[in-house]
C-alpha cells in the first residue's frame, strides 16, 4: 500500500510546525540559554535588550505562573534556571518579539553574571564523586564469582561509545494559541503529545483538559522528540499567555544542538570468560552512563542497557552493573535503541576480545552462543520462539557467508594498502516500555455517514509510517478500501492520556487499539446488516467495501450500510483501550517479563579499508530480519535501512565533541557529520525471515523501528577486522565511533 | 526595485539584498515547500533551482537558498517545490511515492529539487551522475536506499518515455509532462524583465555567499553589499598565452567544465567531488575560496601547487601577487582596503607533469578538510625537476612547503628520499588541535598523503613497503 504521507512530500505540500499559515498577531521566540556549564546566576540584565524595537517581551523564571519544573520521571529539570545552571545551553530567558530575527537579536543583548563551579563532564569522575541520579542497578543470574575457576579463557576491558546528536532534519520548534478561557492549542513537533500536555499544566499551573496539544507530524524524532520536545512547546505556551498573542518558537539548528541532549555516551568495563570450546561461561559489565545534566529518560534508558546486556547469547552467570551519572552535559536522552546498542557494544567488544586471544573468529563464538527456547535471560524472562539461530542460519546460506569470508581473504593478500574486514552482528530486541504501565494505547474511530473512516490514536507519524500500517489494520479490520481510511492528527483531546510513540511498539498499541476500536463497529454493523438481510451475523462478512453473505455479494455496499445504520441510530463510533497482556517485572528482585516478545535479526558486514589515508567504507550489509508477517513490507524494508545507516553512523562517524568545560565542538552541520549517500553502505540486502507469522502480533507483525539500528555495530566490528588485516599487532582500543582519526592512529602508532 | 522570477510569479522587492532567498519565499512569499534544515549549505532541504541567461539559452542549477541573498536574483528564475508540480506527480516524484524514498518528508522537497537539475543538465542521465547530484542532501531517515532504487525506477522510466536531447531539455520536458507549462515562457519573461542595475555601491563584496552567509547572514542584513557575480565578463575563464586567466566571480563549477582548466587538471572531476556539493560549487567562486582564507581552502591548495598569481584592483590601479604570498597570518591577507581580486592566473604547465590532490575528511563527501595537499611534479627520468606541494590545515595559512620542496628538487625519485621528505613536511609545519583533528593526527596524515602523492604518481618506483 501506498503510503500518503509520502505523496505530500514529493509535492512540499506536508505541513511541518514551522508551515501553518501563522495568524494574525503572531509572534516569535528565542531562548537565551546558559554560557557556562556549572555555577549560579549572579545577575540576569534585561534593559538594553527590552529597549530593542519590536521587542515585546522577556520572560525568566518568576514569570512563571505554576511549577518551573519539567522533570517526568524523576523532578529534577528546570524549565527556566533561576539560580543555579547545570549546562551550557540551559535555557534562562525567552524573548518574545515581532520577528524572530529580533527575537535572536535581543537575546544576544541580555547579559548574565555568572559565579561559576568546576564542570564534570566525565561519567567515572561523576561517579566518582558520588553524582549519581538514582542509585546503581545490578541485574544477575547464576553466580560469576563461582564460574570463573571453570572457565579456560578470561578476557576483561574497558569500552567507550560515544553519543549522537539526533538530527531529526525538523528541529524541535511549537506553536502556542490562546483559547477563549485561558486554555491553549498547542501544536507542537513531539513524540509525546500527553507529556507535552502533563508538563504544560504544571508549569503554566492549567488543568490539563484546558490544554489541548494537537500533532500533524514530526520532521524526524528518533527520540529526541520523546521528552524533549516538551520544554519548546511550554515555552511558546508561556509567552502566548503573557502576551496574550499566538506566538511561534522555532529552534535554528546551532541552538537545537547545543541546548538538546543527545543518545548517551557510555564508559564501560566488561569480564567474560569462555569454555575450551567457546561457550560463554560468565560475564560481568559494569555501564558508566553519561545521563547530562537532568534525569529526563536516562534510568529508563539504563534499565534497558541491563536487559540487553547479553544480546543474543544464552549465558548461565552474568552480573551487570549500571550507574546513571550527573555530568554537566544537556541532559542526554531516548535515543533509538535506547540504551540497548551501549549494552551490546561491550558484549561484542567481550567477545571479540576473548576471541582474539583464544585465536578464533569472533564470529563463531556469537554462532556457538546463541539463544534458544528456554534459555533464562539474566532477569528471569524464558526464551519463546526464539528465531535468532534460523536468522543467523538463513543469513549465512542465503547471502554466502563462507565465500564471502574467503574472498576477503583473498582480497587481502592480494592488495597491501587496501584491507577488507568482514563482521557478523546478532540483534535480540525486547519489544514493550520496560516500564509496564506505559504499555497501553487508546484509538477513537470514526464512520462517517458517507462511509468515511477517521482514526485518531495516540501514535505520533515521524517518517516511521506508523499512519500507513493504522490504515491498513481499520481498513482490514472494516473490511473497507484502505483509501476511505483517514489518520487523524494526535490529538490529547481525541485521544487521552497517551504514551509517546517510542520504543518500537507504536504501531503494535495503537495499532491493537484500533483493531479493538473496529471489531466494535464492524460487530454493530454486521448485526445491523444480518437484520436488514435477515440473515445470522456469522454469515456477513465485509470486504473491499463490500458486504458479502455467505461469501456471496449483494446489494448492499459498505457506504448504503453504513448510511442506513446512521438512520437506524446505530453508533459508528467507537473508542478502544489495549493493553499489553502477560508482562510484568519486579525492581526489588530485577526480575520478570518485561516483553511482550522479542526481535531478532543478524547482519554481515564487509568493511573496505583505505590503509593509507585511514578512511572506511561500507561495502555490503546482508540482513535477515524477522518482523513476523509485515502489516506494510515497503514501510518496514525503510526502517531496517534507515535504522542500520544510522547506526552505522554512530559507530563510525558521528563524534559528538564536547570540550573540557562541557562547550559543545561539533556544534553545526559542518562540524557535527552524520552519513550521506556515499557513506551509505554501498550495497545493503535485507531478507525478511520467511514464515515467521507472529501470533501474539498485530495481524502477526512485529516492531521494527529499533532493533537493526543495532546492526550498524557490524560495521565498526568489520572496520576493525580490516585494520587486523594491515596490522594484526595494532592495539585497537573498544573505542566508537571510529572516524579517520582513529583508525590512522592505531594503524600508524608513534 | 529589485525584480526576478519567483516560479510563475514576477516579483519585485525592495526589500534588503542581504535577505536570503530561503526567508523570502517561506515567509514573503508563503511557499513552506522549501525547508530550512541548517542555514548553512549542509542538508539541501532548502535547494531551489536558479534559472538564467547564458548564452541566449536558460539554465538552471540546483542551490542552496539559505545562503543565496536575493540581491543575487536580478533578472533571475528561481524555482521551489510549488514551481514544479502538476497536477499529476511527475515520473520523478512518483519514483520516489513507489519506493517510498521519503520517511518523514523533511528532506524530499531538495532531493526532489537537486533530481531536477540532474534531469535538465546532465547528458547522459546515468546513476553515478544522480548521485553526484544529491550528494548534497542529507536524509536522516531513509539511509538513502530507498533513495538509491527511486533514483533508478526514475531512470528506467525516463528511458522508456521520453527522449531527452541535450539542448532542448526544458521544452521536452514540459512537453513530456515533467515540468509545468509555464518554463516555456519564462526566457522571453526574463527578457523583458526591467531591472535597474545597481549602481557599484561600496560595500561588501559578496561573490557565491557561501562563505558570509553562513551564520553571519544576520549581520549582512544590516550593511551595504556588492554583488559582483553577475557581469557576465568577470565571470569568464580563457587561456591567454600560456597562462589560464579566472575571472572573479566564475566558481567552481564554471572551472570546472572549462576546456583549459581541465588541460591544467585532468582529474578535476575527481577533486571536485571532495569539495563542497555541486549546489555549493555552483556558486561558490575561487576568488571567495581565496579571500575566505580558511587554512585549508581547497581550491586554494590546488592553485598554489600551480603557482597561481592574483591581479589585483583598486578602481583601475592593479598590481600582480603570487598566491603564496598573499597570505600573512591567520586571516591575514595582502589585500588593501576597497582591493579586489579581478582575476586569477595560471600558468598551463608543460606536458608531462604530475599532479596529485589529497584530502581527508571526517566524511569524505561535503567537509571540510582534516587536511589537504596537492603536489605538483615535473620529472625527467625519474628525477624531479620541480616539485610544489602545498598543504591546508597545518598552518595558520594555506602552506607551499617550502622545505620539503627544496629538499625535492633534482632528487632521483626511490623509497628513501618519500621517507626523508615525510620527515621534513612533519618538521615545516605547526597544526593545532581543533575539531577537525589533533595536532598530532594532521601531521601524521600530511605524512601519508606524501607518500601518497608518490604512490599514486609513481607507482612502479614507490610502493607499499614505505608505510610498513
Ligand atoms: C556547505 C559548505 C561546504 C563547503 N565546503 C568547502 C570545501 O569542501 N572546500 C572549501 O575549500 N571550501 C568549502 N566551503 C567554503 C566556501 O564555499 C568557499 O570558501 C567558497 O569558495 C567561497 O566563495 P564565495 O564565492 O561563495 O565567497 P563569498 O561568500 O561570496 O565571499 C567570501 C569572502 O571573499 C570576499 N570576496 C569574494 N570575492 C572577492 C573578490 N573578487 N575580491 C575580494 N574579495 C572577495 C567576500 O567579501 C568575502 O569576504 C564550503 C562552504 C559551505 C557552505
Ligand atoms: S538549510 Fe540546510 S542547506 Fe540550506
Ligand atoms: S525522509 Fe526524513 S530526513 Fe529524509
Amino acid at each position: 500500500m501506498k503510503n500518503k504521507d509520502t505523496n505530500l512530500h514529493v509535492r512540499g505540500e506536508s505541513c511541518f510546525v514551522d508551515d501553518f499559515p501563522c495568524p494574525a498577531g503572531v509572534l516569535h521566540a528565542a531562548v537565551k540559554s546558559s554560557a557556562i556549564a556549572h555555577g549560579t546566576i549572579k545577575r540576569i540584565q534585561i534593559q538594553n535588550a527590552e529597549k530593542l524595537p519590536g521587542v515585546k517581551r522577556i520572560l525568566c523564571a518568576p514569570d512563571i505562573p505554576g511549577e518551573n519544573q519539567i522533570g517526568s520521571i524523576i523532578q529534577d529539570e528546570q524549565l527556566l534556571a533561576d539560580h543555579e545552571v547545570h549546562f551550557i545551553g540551559q535555557p534562562i530567558a525567552i524573548v518574545v518579539a515581532e520577528t524572530a530575527e529580533i527575537a535572536r537579536e535581543a537575546v544576544e543583548l541580555i547579559s548574565i553574571a555568572y559565579k561559576e563551579k568546576p564542570a564534570v563532564v566525565d561519567a567515572r569522575i561523576a561517579a566518582k564523586n558520588g553524582q549519581l541520579i538514582a542509585p546503581p542497578r545490578t541485574f544477575s543470574c547464576g553466580d560469576t564469582d563461582l564460574a570463573w575457576a571453570q572457565c579456560e579463557t578470561i578476557s576483561s576491558g574497558s569500552t567507550e561509545t560515544g553519543g549522537q546528536e539526533h538530527l531529526y532534519l525538523e528541529t524541535q520548534g511549537a506553536f502556542a494559541s490562546l483559547k477563549e478561557d485561558g486554555g491553549l492549542q498547542l501544536i507542537s513537533s513531539t513524540q509525546g503529545p500527553t507529556a507535552v500536555q502533563r508538563i504544560a499544566a504544571r508549569v503554566l499551573d492549567l488543568p490539563m483538559h484546558k490544554i489541548e496539544v494537537d500533532v500533524l507530524r514530526l520532521g524526524g524524532g528518533f527520540g529526541g522528540k520523546e521528552d524533549q520536545a516538551t520544554p519548546w512547546a511550554v515555552m511558546a505556551g508561556l509567552a502566548a499567555i503573557c502576551v496574550r498573542r499566538p506566538v511561534k518558537l522555532i529552534l535554528r539548528r546551532h541552538e537545537d544542538m547545543i541546548m538538546t541532549g543527545k543518545r548517551h555516551p557510555y564508559s564501560s568495563d566488561f569480564k567474560i570468560g569462555l569454555t575450551q570450546d567457546g561457550k560463554i561461561l560468565a560475564y560481568e559489565a559494569t555501564y558508566y552512563q553519561n545521563a547530562g545534566a537532568a534525569a529526563d529518560l536516562s534510568t529508563a534508558i539504563l534499565e534497558r542497557t541491563l536487559f540487553h546486556a547479553s544480546n543474543s547469547y544464552y549465558i548461565p552467570n552474568v552480573k551487570a552493573t549500571a550507574l546513571s551519572c550527573r555530568t554537566n552535559l544537556p541532559p542526554n536522552t531516548a535515543f533509538r535503541g535506547f540504551g540497548g546498542p551501549q549494552a551490546m557494544f561491550v558484549i561484542e567488544s567481550a567477545i571479540v576480545a576473548a576471541a582474539e586471544k583464544m585465536g578464533v573468529d569472533a564470529s563463531s563464538i556469537q554462532e556457538k552462543n546463541l539463544l534458544k527456547d528456554g534459555d533464562e535471560l539474566p532477569y528471569g524472562q524464558i526464551m519463546a520462539a526464539c528465531r535468532i539461530k534460523p536468522c543467523w542460519q538463513h543469513n549465512t546460506e542465503r547471502f554466502n557467508w563462507h565465500e564471502k569470508q574467503r574472498d576477503v581473504q583473498e582480497f587481502n593478500q592480494k592488495n597491501k594498502l587496501v584491507k577488507k574486514g568482514f563482521a557478523c552482528m546478532p540483534v535480540t530486541f525486547g519489544i514493550s516500555f520496560t516500564n509496564t504501565s506505559l504499555n497501553q494505547a487508546g484509538a477513537l474511530v470514526h464512520v462517517y455517514n458517507d462511509g468515511s473512516v477517521s482514526v485518531s490514536t495516540g501514535a505520533v507519524e515521524m517518517g516511521q509510517g506508523v499512519n500507513a500500517k493504522l490504515r491498513t489494520v481499520a481498513a482490514r479490520t472494516l473490511g473497507v478500501n484502505p483509501e476511505s481510511v483517514r489518520i487523524d492528527s494526535t490529538n490529547t483531546g481525541r485521544v487521552a492520556n497517551t504514551s509517546p510513540t517510542a520504543a518500537s511498539s507504536g504501531a503494535d498499541l495503537n495499532g491493537h487499539a484500533t483493531r479493538i476500536a473496529c471489531e466494535q463497529i464492524r460487530q454493530r454493523l454486521i448485526e445491523f446488516a444480518a437484520a436488514t438481510l435477515k440473515t445470522e451475523s456469522e454469515n456477513i462478512t465485509f470486504e473491499n467495501s463490500r458486504i458479502l453473505v455467505s461469501g456471496r455479494e449483494n446489494d448492499l455496499t459498505w457506504n448504503s450500510l453504513v448510511d442506513s445504520a446512521y438512520w437506524a441510530r446505530v453508533s459508528l463510533s467507537a473508542q478502544a483501550h489495549y493493553a499489553t497482556p502477560k508482562i510484568h517485572f519486579d525492581k526489588s528482585k530485577e526480575k520478570g517479563h518485561p516483553f511482550a516478545y522479542y526481535s531478532f535479526g543478524t547482519a554481515a558486514v564487509i568493511a573496505r579499508l583505505d590503509c593509507i589515508r585511514g578512511t572506511f567504507i561500507i561495502e555490503s550489509v546482508d540482513i535477515v530480519h524477522d518482523l513476523g508477517t509485515s502489516l506494510a513490507p515497503k514501510v518496514d524494508l525503510g526502517q531496517v535501512e534507515g535504522a542500520l545507516v544510522q547506526g552505522i553512523g554512530w559507530m563510525a562517524m558521528e563524534d559528538v565533541v564536547f570540550s573540557e568545560n562541557g562547550q559543545l565542538l561539533a556544534n553545526t552541520l559542518s562540524t557535527y557529520k552524520i552519513p550521506d549517500i556515499y557513506f551509505a553502505p554501498e550495497k545493503i540486502q535485507t531478507h525478511f525471515l520467511e514464515n515467521a507469522a507472529h501470533p501474539a502480533g498485530l495481524f502477526h507483525s512485529k516492531a521494527i523501528g529499533e532493533p537493526p539500528f543495532m546492526y550498524g555495530i557490524g560495521a565498526w566490528l568489520a572496520i576493525r577486522n580490516a585494520m587486523k588485516a594491515f596490522r594484526p599487532q595494532a592495539e585497537i582500543p573498544f573505542t566508537a565511533p571510529f572516524t579517520p582519526e582513529r583508525v590512522l592512529m592505531a594503524l600508524y602508532p608513534k | 526595485m529589485l525584480t526576478f522570477y519567483l516560479n510563475q510569479n514576477k516579483i519585485a522587492t525592495s526589500l534588503h539584498h542581504g535577505t536570503v532567498l530561503l526567508d523570502f519565499v517561506r515567509r514573503e512569499s508563503r511557499l513552506p515547500g522549501t525547508k530550512e534544515g541548517c542555514r548553512e549549505g549542509d542538508c539541501g532541504a532548502c535547494t531551489v533551482l536558479l534559472g538564467e541567461i547564458a548564452d541566449e539559452e536558460i539554465k538552471y542549477r540546483a542551490v542552496n537558498s539559505c545562503l543565496l541573498p536575493i540581491g543575487s536574483l536580478a533578472g533571475k528564475h528561481v524555482v521551489t517545490i510549488e514551481g514544479l508540480n502538476l497536477r499529476e506527480n511527475t515520473l520523478l516524484q512518483n519514483a520516489f511515492v513507489d519506493e517510498h524514498a521519503s520517511q518523514c518528508g523533511f528532506c524530499t522537497p531538495g532531493f526532489i529539487l537537486s533530481l531536477t537539475d540532474f534531469l535538465l543538465n546532465n547528458p547522459t542521465l546515468n546513476f553515478e551522475e544522480a548521485i553526484l547530484a544529491v550528494a548534497g542532501n542529507i536524509c536522516r531517515c531513509t539511509g538513502y536506499e530507498s533513495i538509491k532504487r527511486a533514483i533508478k525506477l526514475l531512470l528506467t522510466e525516463v528511458e522508456s518515455r521520453i527522449e531527452l536531447s541535450l539542448d532542448k531539455r526544458v521544452p521536452e520536458l514540459v512537453r513530456t509532462g515533467q515540468l509545468p507549462e509555464y518554463f516555456n515562457t519564462i526566457p522571453q519573461k526574463l527578457a523583458r524583465l526591467e531591472f535597474d542595475v545597481e549602481p557599484e555601491n561600496p560595500g561588501k563584496i559578496v561573490a557565491g555567499g557561501t562563505d558570509l552567509f553562513v551564520q553571519q547572514a544576520d549581520k549582512l542584513l544590516k550593511q551595504p553589499l556588492q554583488f559582483i557575480d553577475d557581469g557576465q565578463q568577470s565571470r569568464e575563464i580563457y587561456r591567454e598565452n600560456d597562462q589560464c586567466i579566472v575571472g572573479a566571480s566564475a566558481t567552481m563549477e564554471e572551472v570546472r567544465k572549462t576546456p583549459v582548466f581541465r588541460e591544467i587538471l585532468p582529474e578535476i572531476d575527481t577533486y571536485s567531488k571532495l569539495i563542497a556539493s555541486k549546489p555549493i560549487r555552483e556558486r561558490a567562486t575561487l576568488a571567495g575560496n581565496i579571500v575566505n582564507a580558511s587554512p585549508i581552502a581547497d581550491f586554494v591548495i590546488l592553485l598554489l601547487a600551480l603557482e597561481a598569481k592574483l591581479i589585483l584592483q583598486i578602481g583601475s590601479a592593479s598590481r600582480t601577487v603570487d598566491l603564496h604570498n598573499f597570505y600573512l597570518g591567520y586571516k591575514k591577507l595582502d589585500l588593501q582596503e576597497d582591493e579586489h581580486i579581478h582575476n586569477i592566473s595560471i600558468p598551463i604547465p608543460n606536458p608531462g607533469f604530475k599532479f596529485n590532490f589529497e584530502k581527508v575528511s571526517r566524511r569524505t563527501h561535503l567537509d571540510i578538510a582534516s587536511v589537504n595537499t596537492a603536489a605538483f611534479f615535473a620529472v625527467e627520468e625519474n628525477k624531479i625537476t620541480d616539485a610544489r606541494i602545498s598543504a591546508g590545515g597545518v598552518a595558520p595559512i594555506p602552506l607551499l612547503l617550502k622545505n620539503t620542496n627544496a629538499f625535492l628538487q633534482d632528487k632521483i625519485i626511490d623509497p628513501a628520499i618519500v621517507e626523508s621528505a615525510m620527515k621534513i613536511a612533519a618538521e615545516e609545519i605547526s597544526p593545532i588541535s581543533d575539531v577537525r583533528g589533533s595536532a598530532e593526527y594532521k601531521r601524521r596524515l600530511l605524512q601519508q598523503f606524501i607518500f601518497a602523492h608518490f604512490h599514486t604518481q609513481f607507482p612502479e618506483l614507490i610502493g607499499a613497503e614505505v608505510l610498513a
